[in-house]
């Protein structure tokens, strides 16, 4: 005989599609925050992660990256000239103007890289090449931000920060945090273009490859007894650093993390009625078999059973609607992520979630007063 | 010979202190094996409070009761499901069959709760709804039975693991007067035929014919049969008697044989 909890998961079908459009709809919300959260947390760090950097040197003081001060190039070749440093780029950040064709403007944020090396270049380049930011006022923009900043394709000339420049390729899928886009370029272009324009002779940051067999952290020390006036950070601190500040010192994090923490408590709560609701159905059943001398263990396993069934159906159908949302999210404003550790984490959610809004309607059951098979 | 179920000043309350209500005040009662016990009284009167005790699925709160020699007031929670497993059977007003099983995995689950298995358990439970007659119904749902059918199939769930007794609480509420009679039937021909003691608690004076003894209880007391109420039955009251003899020995009331009745 198959098992009772699956019969009478299966037997009525309206209870039972009730049952997992609960799951799923609570399991598909924790999905959906924490995804965003997930998403804006790695998009306020996606620079530093994708620099291919080992070490971020930054002026005293600096702790993210998205407010640096320049650093004289005295100490870019104290930097360059400390054992064991392979290769030092400078790299600039800053905020800056973008005057669309038809005069709106646009709040910017301007990256400018070393071209040659392509230490901190944009990643996903899917239109031009990166090379071509060589080029004198030659920039490259994400195709997300072509509305926003006006742009229909190459060879469109705008102006930032009073300057003429021109698109001359498009990244997919970088998205800046704060409400104004990143726009690549040239170190050497890039000078001019900051609303707080910088010297030749200045950088905003460092970043540093360790030669072959040197480790980070031991060059991060090596450099900082060695430079005054700097900070240095493996690409994780710093990269940790910038999270930290945005996720959790800005209300803009915080509101998204409150928004993934109700997620969950409302998941949990839709869950819990829903597997409560569905044990409560069967309440009458439960006596009878306890009445008819099934164990409390035997009862268990059958209500334990029928909500891991439950979690395993609905984990199924919330992943499958939650992989197509992600996928819609690709081409939006608001990346969601999930990452395999977090589908397979999603499992143990719905098990956990399911398994303990059982236990409370055990608890119900360990009160059940068998009496109860004979009232009419 | 001991009667399958011994009770001896049997009380039960409610509640505690002023809110106290007391349900069974002191009652003695023998089932014997082989017997259809009819308890009757009115609403309130403690009929399924006794039911329950004697049932192990209710604590008294004094006196003894013995089902089949074994005292039970004694036994843990936890001991109880055990003595109900393997000596009783119930039979429900409401049948409380499993709505997503069908009549056969009903039967099969009471046999798998009594240790059997697999095939032995489908074998048995075929064995069971051949002994009620609806043996070609194994495959329906609860939803597609007559109340008759519903009933007959709780009794052959009953029966699973072969218990002694079999207490059913107003097994024939639920049904039209001719179900009702066939359902009967088969709980006089399981206690006459198969030796098992059988009670049932009812209200319905029009199956008293059925008993072999009637024992009416009023205020959680014994009572002898309230002067005049039921005429024909006088005399059957006393509670601890023995067995007496079947209503119907002759089959003078008009009933049918149970095959024919189930085809």
């Amino acid at each position: 005989m198959a098992s009772l909890a699956r019969r009478n998961l299966f037997h009525d079908k309206v209870r039972l599609v009730v049952t997992l459009t609960g799951i799923v709809f609570a399991l598909v919300l924790i999905v959906v925050q924490f995804g965003l959260f997930l998403g804006f947390t790695t998009t306020t760090s996606n620079n530093i992660d994708h620099s291919g950097a080992d070490l971020w040197v930054v002026a005293h003081g600096v702790t993210y990256f998205d407010t640096g001060r320049p650093v004289s190039e005295r100490k870019y070749f104290q930097v360059l000239a400390t054992p064991g440093v392979a290769q030092a780029d400078k790299y600039v950040q800053g905020f800056a103007v973008w005057k669309r064709h038809d005069g709106r403007e646009e709040n910017i944020q301007v990256i400018g890289f070393n071209a040659e090396t392509r230490v901190g270049a944009p990643w996903n380049v899917v239109a031009g090449r990166i090379e071509d930011v060589k080029q004198d006022d030659a920039v490259i923009i994400d195709e997300l931000y072509k509305q926003k900043l006006g742009v229909q394709g190459i060879g469109e000339r705008v102006e930032i920060g009073g300057h003429r420049a021109r698109v001359v390729g498009f990244s997919r899928g970088i998205r800046s945090f704060t409400t104004s886009p990143f726009v690549y370029t040239s170190f050497k272009n890039a000078l001019n273009y900051p609303n707080r324009s910088l010297r030749a002779d200045q950088t905003i940051y460092i970043l540093v490859k360790a030669e072959p067999g040197v480790s980070p952290a031991v060059l991060k020390s090596r450099i900082a007894s060695r430079v005054r006036d700097v900070d240095v950070y493996t690409t994780a601190e710093f990269s940790h650093m910038t999270q930290f500040y945005w996720m959790f010192t800005t209300g803009a994090g915080m509101a998204v993390l409150i928004a993934a923490v109700m997620g969950l408590i409302v998941g949990v709560v839709v869950v819990a009625q829903t597997i409560y609701a569905a044990t409560m159905d069967h309440l009458r059943e439960y006596g009878t078999l306890k009445a008819m001398g099934a164990s409390n263990a035997y009862l268990y396993r059958v209500i334990i059973e029928q909500a891991v069934i439950s979690a395993v159906a609905g984990y199924i159908f919330a992943m499958v609607i939650s992989m197509f949302i992600v996928r819609l999210s690709s081409t939006g404003g608001a990346a969601i992520l999930l990452p395999w550790p977090m589908v397979l984490g999603m499992f143990g959610v719905a098990l956990v979630m399911c398994v303990a809004a059982a236990m409370v309607s055990i608890n119900k059951l360990t009160q059940l007063d068998p009496a109860m098979v004979f009232k009419g | 010979m001991k009667p399958a179920i011994r009770v001896r000043g049997l009380t039960k309350t409610f509640g505690e202190m002023s809110a106290a209500v007391p349900a069974l005040r002191g009652v003695d009662l023998d089932v014997h094996a082989g017997e259809v016990m009819l308890l009757m009284g009115p609403s309130g009167s403690g009929k399924t409070t006794l039911l329950s005790i004697m049932g192990c699925i209710l604590k008294p709160s004094g006196g003894s009761v013995a089902v089949h020699g074994r005292e039970i007031t004694s036994l843990g929670e936890q001991e109880l499901p055990g003595v109900r497993l393997q000596n009783i059977g119930f039979v429900f007003q409401g049948f409380n069959l499993f709505p997503a099983l069908t009549a056969g995995e009903n039967v099969e689950l009471a046999l798998e709760l009594k240790g059997k298995s697999g095939r032995e358990a489908r074998r048995g439970a075929r064995a069971l709804l051949e002994q009620v007659s609806l043996a070609e119904k194994y495959g329906s749902y609860p939803a597609d039975l007559s109340g008759g059918q519903k009933q007959r199939v709780a009794i052959a769930r009953a029966l699973a693991g072969e218990p002694g007794i079999i207490l059913a609480d107003e097994p024939t509420a639920a049904l039209d007067f001719r179900s009702g009679r066939v359902v009967l039937e088969l709980l006089r021909e399981l206690a006459h035929q198969c030796g098992r003691a059988v009670v049932v608690v009812t209200h319905d004076s029009r199956i008293l014919e059925f008993a072999d003894r009637t024992v009416f209880i009023e205020d959680g007391l014994i009572v002898d049969n309230p002067a005049g109420e039921h005429p024909g039955v006088e005399g059957r009251g006393h509670a601890a008697a023995g067995p007496a003899q079947t209503a119907d020995p002759a089959g003078l009331l008009g009933f049918t044989p149970l095959e024919a009745q189930f085809s």
